[in-house]
């Protein structure tokens, strides 16, 4: 089944100069507008057996002689769709800067220290109802080149595959609170208020682990499928 | 007033960032953590087909090759079938070794990003026409705020790609030759040149899927 169309009064457009990088990266001629075809509707599938029993552990799963340095959190939600469905057995992938703002990449220079014991990646598959959870600290902000002066909020970023390759999605959750949220430029390439408010997620102290791990909940809203489809056959026979 | 459409709302997309690599290819971030690795090595000894390469550059508006541009392919088998539940071509079969899927990144020095897969056969389109074998193509990077969408055509099937359905959407002819990729097939293995013009002179087509 095909995807409802894209709602793109919510998205970024390409082409945003606050955030500086936009300019020389973005298309300058219209998308094309493609119905979905087989080569849409369809994506890759993933499997538990691909992944590692810590690999949503973000505390352990690269600790060498201890835990990484910062505030213990659990993030945890569910992936949607557009029909307030879950969407199951889905890869969902995050990577983060450790808690002083610094990045295990070999391109991040900031100087605030490497973690010995952080990694900052991991991944889970949702379960039947679309839930995910994993174990982690908190990132810090970081400065970056686009103003002299430029701070992202502290963040972690998701990728997330969906049932079909038009519902891959990129993005990053922020934390309730931080106050670099207003002034960042990358947040504010999404045109929408309420689309920006939909990617800070809340304290959740029901889903907190007491005198251990504060939990933060982060819901995923990929597009919806038609459930109808009456005419205009996505294939032949 | 009337009952209110009780729809959710499709979350934002952000750019992947510089550091996407730590997340999706940690390798090339510098570092191994995962057991199992997502690769640009779609096709196993068991995977039927004709063995390619693909490879190319993501080029920016100033004539720059990115070289930190993330890039994932999905593309049918052999007989022209996806390796997924909603594929219920009555031709071909699937081929359970082959997902179908690869990610990588372009070279932090050559700025070049490469797949080794097999080449797509046929796949249904809307309405019973044909597509030409294609990859369809999906790439993030710093300064990409949504993930682009686009195809790759092989350049040796003339005849199947001047019937495509969705090339011939594109209404500026010059502008379908953005989709095709050239054919090398003086080494070992036939190699698909691909480069994806993000911006400017010989944009690459983009689709709103």
């Amino acid at each position: 089944m095909e995807f409802y169309q894209r709602d793109r009064t919510l998205q970024p457009a390409g082409y945003t100069p606050i955030y500086k990088t936009s300019v020389a990266r973005s298309p300058r001629q219209s998308l094309l507008s493609l119905q979905g075809s087989l080569s849409e509707v369809t994506g890759p599938v993933f499997g538990q057996n691909e992944l590692g029993p810590l690999d949503n552990d973000l505390i352990r799963n690269y600790a060498k002689d201890g835990d990484p340095i910062g505030e213990r959190i659990i993030v945890h939600g569910r992936v949607l769709d557009e029909n307030n469905r879950p969407v199951p057995n889905t890869l969902v992938e995050f990577w983060q800067a450790n808690a002083g703002g610094r990045y295990r990449h070999k391109k991040d220079t900031y100087l605030a220290p490497i973690d010995p014991n952080f990694g900052g990646c991991g991944r889970a598959l949702t379960d039947e109802n679309g839930y995910y959870f994993f174990r982690t600290i908190k990132p810090g902000p970081y400065p970056w080149r686009n103003y002299v002066n430029s701070w992202r909020p502290a963040h972690i970023h998701f990728s997330v595959f969906g049932s079909g390759f038009a519902q891959r999605l990129i993005t990053q959750m922020y934390f309730e609170g931080d106050p670099l949220i207003k002034e960042c430029p990358i947040v504010h390439v999404i045109p929408d208020e309420d689309a920006i408010n939909r990617l800070i997620a809340p304290i959740d102290l029901n889903g907190s682990v007491p005198l251990d791990t504060i939990a933060y909940k982060f819901d995923i809203v990929l597009r919806g499928r038609r459930s109808t489809l009456f005419e205009n056959r996505l294939e032949g026979n | 007033m009337v009952q209110s459409l009780d729809y959710l709302k499709e979350t934002a997309s952000q750019t992947a960032g510089p550091y996407v690599h730590i997340g999706l290819i940690p390798k090339q971030a510098g570092f191994d953590i995962f057991e199992n690795n997502f690769t640009n090595i779609l096709a196993d000894e068991n995977t039927r087909g004709e063995r390619i390469i693909v490879e190319g550059r993501v080029i920016d508006g100033t004539g720059t090759p990115l070289r930190d541009a993330l890039l994932e392919i999905w593309q049918a088998n052999a007989d022209g079938r996806y390796n997924h539940e909603l594929d219920r071509q009555k031709s071909g079969k699937v081929d359970e070794g082959f997902r179908g899927w690869g990610r990588t990144g372009t070279d932090f020095d050559t700025a070049v990003y490469r797949f080794e897969t097999i080449k797509p056969g046929v796949v249904s389109g809307r309405n019973n026409r044909d597509m030409a074998p294609h990859i369809n193509f999906w790439i993030v990077a710093r300064g990409i705020n949504i993930g682009l969408n686009t195809r790759m055509y092989f350049a040796d099937e003339a005849d199947k790609n001047a019937n495509d359905p969705v090339l011939n959407l594109i209404e500026q002819h010059e502008r379908r030759k953005t989709l095709i990729a050239s054919l090398d097939d003086s080494g070992p293995l036939p190699v698909y040149r691909f480069d994806i013009v993000l911006q400017g002179e010989n944009e690459t087509v983009f689709f709103d899927v």
